[in-house]
This record gives structure tokens, sequence and C-alpha cells, in this order.
């Protein structure tokens, strides 16, 4: 009856691939590539659990913590699944494993945690942390979190990673509960956290940072931009959605009430009326599909952050290197005028000289001898630099490398089970209203 | 059955009746009554009518499962809407076509040009001569909220609809389509139709009647036979199922123009984004692309709630209205007849007199039961087939909505899906 052109479209097998099979689908991406980690041990966070305690000031608190799984894969091929190490996180524990991450390895493109507070939400999802629903999806994004750790070629080789994964938190003492803790901390990895976040934030200019970063920064920029827009409007037309197919649930309400004054009428009234009932329902079902997707845009909304941060850091270090080159170059010019007795450039020192005398000769010959090892020094500085410099964007342009061949495959399957949750969506539309056709009919 | 889809240009069909070929049918368990003489004024009962009151008689055998229009032999069509200017005012009129086969009309087609005012006249003549018949409801004069102008070309446009619903119905009723005033309507010129207007009794015989209908409504009925006191309490609750869902329905259509809105704005963002990216630019393209076509069709389908299944339940929420005034005429009918046998018993009442009023009123109210459970009857049967047709039309309309928006998202996927892997050919059919 109703032609709507569809002898036109391809029967497409697999259009029911659920958004859990396709979030599998990047876990399995993540695994085949697998790093040497991934291929060991099987890791997820598999429970979240509220505690209270008291906290440093000694108050009160309640808080959840995750249940971080590890098994060893080699163990199965015996045959027998053994039972999992596990220990519990708190947020705070992941987040201070990712600020040391981001510490310690300021050329990589570290994968970004969930976020802090809910954001970009519509009225029925909750803004608060200890919602069972905001607390399900916290976990699935710390779960994500350690596989793309574990899944970097650089990354999944370190230790501290591997001990917050492994480490049991004993019981029996306060101090030893926070093992781990304390074994960051003893990196020394604190100190540089503040000094790079102060480079993070100074302002200063470069004038030879490599093209490709200043191109990644804007992109950086744009993505951030956009994916923020994206949320938005999103978050707003799922609740309008939402009032849409929930109004529908009245229909139902109506049409079992007035079922009751109708002879004929009333029995495909009131099985219409279900029909409508359960299409006002199964809102319910898609808008979580949708925050899934949500999930997905804000995984890469964070991911900007860190890849920005990799194209500050080299402007950091191209900056420190143009300083020193600088330095450098004053520090010959100074030497060339003293050797010469020509003052080239204007200078205080050559200003007061010629107004109240020259040096002696002993001066002059003390002046020279320190500027040349200040030079060598500076010549070494120079060097150093210049080779961390290169080694930096060696590095840092390598994972860039990688992160977007991540980023474009990761979006690339979000779009793909975002057209399959819109199809599952409209199948579901179908039935539902070719049902309710079916007893309307029969009023 | 399939659902009859609401043309623009076509009379409604949806109500398959006998007319004048059939006269007695007596099939039907409902009482049959031979109507009596009319001696109110001004009636609309006059040599135009058909053969014997028998064919007054409204036993009408609505087969659902066919339709019969071989039997339906007058067509009307309410269309092409026009601004038309005087130096006192601006009025819409509206084109108004006949095409029958009856004999009472001197031709087979005409076409005429009608203001709403001309409906509403008529609307008030078949009322006044059959007050206990149910004529359908005329679309409101004005519409207040959502600040509608009266020249605005959605409004018009509804209205005309309206009106083409309202003259069809009038047409398929067996009493009211053999009614003079409506020959007149269809078929005079505005002049003959002013002139027309002009006779009969209209305004103050409404008045009178309602100036008894006060009384007789203070007196109040006494033995009102159950039927009666049934309908009024279905019409009570109908009343407010169809309110509610005219509401609901309302409300669907705000929800879904604000969802509208905000799906417009994901376009652009896509779009924007698309030109950020290298490799994801083609399929944030095609998101932005998909999204504005289910924007399109998301817009037909609210055009449809509103155009059509809004216009429809609001239609019947009148019929309420309709039904309840109907109903206090027949009470008052029934008092005033009352009103009528205590009469006779008072003292000093003069017999001879008062009995022979009573004769003619007890006709009368016979005559006004009977119309009114016949009409009732019949209304039924339309209200359920309208209904169910609005609302199949509407569930049909949803499919076709989700279906178009299910092959855009699937297109979606598949050049999706054979970019992913290459060269993978899947089958169409």
């Amino acid at each position: 009856m109703a032609d709507s052109g569809s002898e036109d479209i391809a029967v497409i097998g697999n259009t029911d691939l659920t958004p859990s099979e396709s979030e599998n689908n990047i876990k399995n991406t993540m695994v085949e590539k697998g790093t040497n980690l991934l291929k060991r041990m099987e890791i997820s966070v598999a429970e979240a659990e509220k505690r209270t305690g008291k906290n440093a000031v000694n108050m009160q608190e309640t808080y959840t913590v995750y249940l971080v799984e590890t098994r060893a894969l080699d163990a199965t091929s015996e045959g027998t699944t053994p039972v999992p190490d596990s220990l519990w996180r708190r947020y705070s524990e992941f987040e201070l494993l990712k600020n040391y991450l981001l510490v310690t390895y300021p050329f990589l493109v570290v994968p970004p945690l969930p976020e802090k507070r809910a954001e970009f939400v519509w009225h029925k999802l909750s803004a608060d942390n200890m919602d069972p629903d905001f607390v399900e999806r916290r976990r699935v994004g710390l779960e994500n979190f350690l596989l793309r750790v574990a899944s970097h070629p650089a990354l999944s080789n370190d230790k501290i990673f591997y001990s917050f994964l492994t480490e049991k938190s004993c019981l029996l003492s306060a101090s030893q509960e926070n093992g781990w803790k304390e074994t960051v901390f003893e990196t020394g990895f604190q100190a540089k956290a503040d000094s790079r976040l102060k480079a993070l934030n100074a302002t200063f200019r470069v004038k030879n940072a490599d093209k490709r970063f200043a191109d990644m920064k804007h992109y950086g920029d744009e993505l951030q931009s956009v994916i923020s827009q994206l949320l938005r409007v999103r978050a707003r037309a799922a609740d309008r959605l939402y009032g849409v197919y929930k109004v529908h649930g009245n229909y139902g309400r109506v049409f079992s009430e007035w079922s009751a004054i109708e002879k004929e009428m009333g029995d495909g009234l009131q099985s219409a009326g279900h029909h409508m009932d359960a299409y006002a329902a199964s809102v319910d079902d898609i808008l979580e599909e949708e925050e899934h997707y949500a999930d997905q845009l804000k995984e890469y909304l964070f991911y900007a952050d860190a890849f920005r941060a990799v194209c500050r850091k080299h402007e950091l270090t191209q900056y420190e290197l143009e300083m020193a080159g600088q330095d450098l170059t004053s520090k010959k010019q100074q030497q060339e005028e003293l050797a010469t007795g020509t003052v080239r450039t204007f200078s205080l020192k050559g200003m007061t000289s010629k107004l109240f005398g020259q040096e002696t000769p002993e001066q002059r010959e003390a002046k020279l001898k320190m500027l040349e090892t200040q030079i060598e020094e500076g010549e070494e500085l120079v060097k150093e630099r210049n080779a961390e410099c290169e080694e930096f964007v060696k590095s840092a342009w390598v994972d860039i490398e990688r992160f977007k061949e991540q980023k474009d495959h990761d979006l690339r399957e979000a779009l793909i089970s975002y057209a399959i949750m819109q199809i599952s969506m409209c199948k579901k539309g179908i039935q539902v209203w070719n049902n309710a056709k079916e007893c309307f009919s029969k009023m | 059955m399939s659902g009859t889809i609401v043309d623009n240009n076509a009379s409604s069909l949806s109500i398959p009746t006998d007319i004048a070929g059939h006269m007695l049918d007596l099939d039907d368990d409902d009482d049959l009554e031979v109507f009596s003489k009319d001696t109110r004024e001004g009636s609309s009962f006059n040599a135009s009518m058909q053969t014997s009151p028998g064919s007054m008689i409204n036993q009408y055998k609505f087969e659902e499962e066919e339709e019969d229009i071989d039997t339906k032999d007058i067509f009307v069509t309410v269309d092409d809407p026009e601004s038309y200017v005087t130096a006192i005012e601006t009025f819409i009129t509206y084109r108004v076509v006949t095409k029958t086969t009856r004999s009472e009309f001197d031709s087979s087609e005409f076409e005429v040009r009608r203001r709403y005012q001309d409906f509403l006249w008529l609307k008030a003549r078949l009322e006044e001569a059959h007050p206990t018949l149910i004529v359908h409801p005329l679309p409101e004069k004005f519409v207040m909220k959502g600040m509608v102008e009266r020249f605005n070309e959605d409004f018009i446009e509804t209205r005309r609809r309206a009106l083409n619903r309202f003259l069809n119905r009038i047409a398929d009723h067996p009493i009211f389509s053999s009614t003079e005033d409506f020959k007149i309507f269809l078929t005079a010129d505005v002049g003959a139709l002013t002139s027309h207007k002009k006779q009969g009794p209209g305004f103050l015989s409404r008045m009178g009647e309602s100036v008894r209908g006060l009384a007789a409504t203070v007196r109040g009925v006494r033995n009102r036979p159950e039927e009666f006191t049934a309908m009024q309490e279905y019409v009570e609750a109908f009343g407010q199922h169809i309110s509610s869902l005219d509401k609901v329905t309302q409300r669907i259509v705000r929800e879904q123009k604000e969802y509208l809105e905000d799906l417009k704005e994901c376009v652009p963002t896509y779009t924007l984004w698309s030109n950020s990216e290298e490799e994801l630019a083609e399929p944030l393209r095609g998101m932005a692309s998909c999204l504005e076509r289910c924007y399109k069709e998301t817009e037909e389908q609210v055009k449809e709630l509103n155009d059509n299944l809004n216009p429809t339940l609001h239609e019947y929420v009148l019929c309420t209205e309709t039904l309840k005034t109907v109903l206090r005429r027949r009470d008052i009918i029934q008092a005033e007849f009352e009103a009528k046998t205590e009469a006779l018993l008072a003292k000093h009442a003069d017999r001879e007199a008062i009995r022979e009023d009573l004769y003619k009123m007890e006709d009368r109210l016979e005559w006004a039961n009977n119309a009114l459970k016949s009409d009732w009857t019949r209304w039924k049967k339309v209200m359920r087939t309208d209904l169910r047709s609005a609302f199949m039309d509407t569930a049909e309309k949803n499919v076709n909505y989700y279906e178009k928006c299910l092959a855009v998202w699937e297109t979606f996927l598949l050049s999706q899906r054979t970019d992913a892997e290459g060269t993978q050919v899947l089958d169409s059919s």
C-alpha cells in the first residue's frame, strides 16, 4: 500500500547490530591491533559500588568505587577460566593515573577519562553523580579508558599503569591501602605536573613552530567547538522527542476510557490503546542508545584536550629552543664586540663605558673568558634542546598520526551505529503503527 | 478496507447511504415510525420532497464492507477560496460545485459562490426545521488561539476543508439533502439566495423557541424515556473523551514542532564539522543529508496531523455540543407536552381546545423522538466511520513516515559499509 520507493533500497544484512556490539567492535579493534599487554591479559571494570568513609578533612563522605578486574589470558588455554584478579579504585585514582601519564608522556595523546560531572544532560537524565545511570555510564567509560591505555603501543608498557591494574590494596593498614598512590607520588611527577600546567597556560610567541602541530592545534579547537555544539543540540532534540513519544501514552489512556462507553468500537479502541502505550514506552530504550552515541562523541571532545596539550608542549619545546638560540646569539655578539672593540648594537654597558671610561685590559680578558665558557655551555644547551625538539616532534607526530587513524575509525563506527539505531527505531515505529492501524480498522 | 484519504477535490465518500431509492427497510430492529405532517411554520418539508412521508423514514443500512457509490446521486465540493473586496468589507468566497442526477434539480451541474455566512444560514435553517436531527458542525467563526489571522492561507484552507465536510454530510443526510433550503443553497445565484434568505421565519421564531425553552427548562422533564437518558450520559462521556483526544493531538503537534526546531540545528553542525575533517568529511556530510531528509519527512507528518486528525477530532468536539443541544430541544418538547397534559387537569380549563393542542403536541413529541432516535443511529455510524478512518489515516501516515526515514538511514548505512569494506557488493531487491 504505502509505497515509499523501498524497491530502490538494497537489502542489508545485519542492520540489527546493537550499539553494544559495535562498542565491542571498537574494543575488538583495540585488542586485535593489540599490544603485548592486551595479548596477555583481559581488563575490565566490572562493577560499581557505593562506599562511605572519612575524607582528608575527616568528614563523612559517600563515594563510588569501581572494580577493576584483570585476567591472565594464557591460563584460559588450559580450558579453565581462572578467577580474575580484582581491586577497587575510585574515580580520583583514575584521575591520578591519567595525570601521571600526561606528565610522563607529554609527547603522547593520552586517552581521556569519562566526564567528572554530567554535562549536556536533557531533563530525564540526572546530573547527579550518584545516579545509577550516570554511574553505569561512567563505569563503561572507565573501562574504555583502561582499554585505550592498554592498547597504546607505548603507554601499555608503563609500570605505574600495570600496578594500577594489579596491585592489591591491602585492607590491613590505612597507609598500605594507598600503596599505589604513594608509588605514583614517589616518581616525583607532581613537580613536573605543576610546571606543565604553568607552561600550558603561559603565553609566548614561537617563531618557527612546526606547521603540522599548529594545524593540529587549530583542528583541536574546531573539533571541540563543533562537538560541544552537537552535544548541546542533540540533548535538546532528545528532550523533545521524549515528549512526543510520551504524550502518545495519553492516547492509550483515553482510548481505554472511551472504549468503555462504546459497543462495536470498544475492542478496537482498547487494543489500539495498548499499542499507543507500547509506543510511548519504546522511547526509553531509544534514548538510552542515543546516550551511548553521545558518550562516544564526548570521548573525542575530551581527546581534543589531550592532543591540544601535545601541540602546546611542542610549542613550548620549540620556544625553549629558540630562547636558547637567541641567548647564544646575543652572547656571541657580545664576544665579538668585546674582541673587536666595536659596538655594533646599542647597549647600556657600551654607553656607560663610553661615558665613564673603558675597562682595563684585565677586566676585558676576564670577561672574554667568561663569555667563552658561557658560549660553550650555550651551544651545548642549543644542541640539547634541538635534539629534544626533534625527538619530541618525531614521537609526537607518530602518535598523532596513530590517533588520527583511531579517531577516523572510531567516529565512523559511531556514525554507523547511530544509523543502525535510527533504523531500529524506524522499524519499531513501523511495527507499532501497523499494529495500531490494524486495531483502528476494527473500530 | 483501505483508509480513505481526504482529497481536496473529491467529495468525501466515507458514508455510504441508501437514499431515496429505498423506502421502508424493515430489517433493523429499531422502531420505524411514519413522520406526521409538520405543522410548524417555515417547514422545509415541501412539494419537492420525494414521494410519501414514508420515504423520510431514516432507516439506513450502512454497508461497512462496500461503499455503495452507485446509489449516491449528488456530489458536492467546496473549493477555490477567493478574496472578495467591497467598499465596506473584505471576505472570502468559496466555490460550491454540485453534480447531481436528481430530478428535482433543473440541471445536472451547478456552480455558485458562497461565503461563510451563507453556510451559517443553511445550518440555522436546517436546525430550525428539524430541531431533533443532528446537523454536522461548521468550523468556528474565528479561531482565537494561535493568533490565526482570518486571511491566513492555512486558516482558509482548514476552513475550506471543514466546509467541504459539512456540505457533504448534509448531502449524505437523507432528510437534509432533500430540503428546499439545501437545493437553493447549491443552485441559486447570489441575488436569489439573498431574497430567499429574507423570507422564512428566521430570527423571531428562534426567539420564540428559546423563550418557550426557558420556561420548559425551569419546569423540567418528568418522564424522560430511558434511552434518551442513556444518550445524554453517552454524550457527556463521549464529549470528555473526544475533547481529551483533541488536546492530546494538539499537544503532540506542538512537541513535534519544537522537535523540528532542534533537529534543524543539527544539520549545519554536521556540515560544519565535515569542513574540518578529511576521512570523516564524507560520512559527516552523509549524516547531515540524512538528518535533513528526516527533517522534511517529520515536517510532512506534522502537517498531516494538523490538517487531518486535528480538525476531525475538533469537529467531533463541536458535535458533542450539537448533540447536547438536540437532546435539550427534545426535552423541551416533552416538557411542553407534559405541561399541556397537566393543564388539562386544571379545573377551569378549556378541555376541547387543550385536547386539540395536546394531540398536536403528542404527535410532535413522537415525531421528534423518532427523528432523534433514527438520526442518532445514523450519527453513530457516521462518527464511527469518520473517526476510524481518521485514526487509520494517521497510523498509515506514521508508517509511511517511518518507512521513508528507514530508507534514508539504510542508504547511508549501505554507503558507509561499502566504503569501509571496499568492493563489497550487497544485493538489491
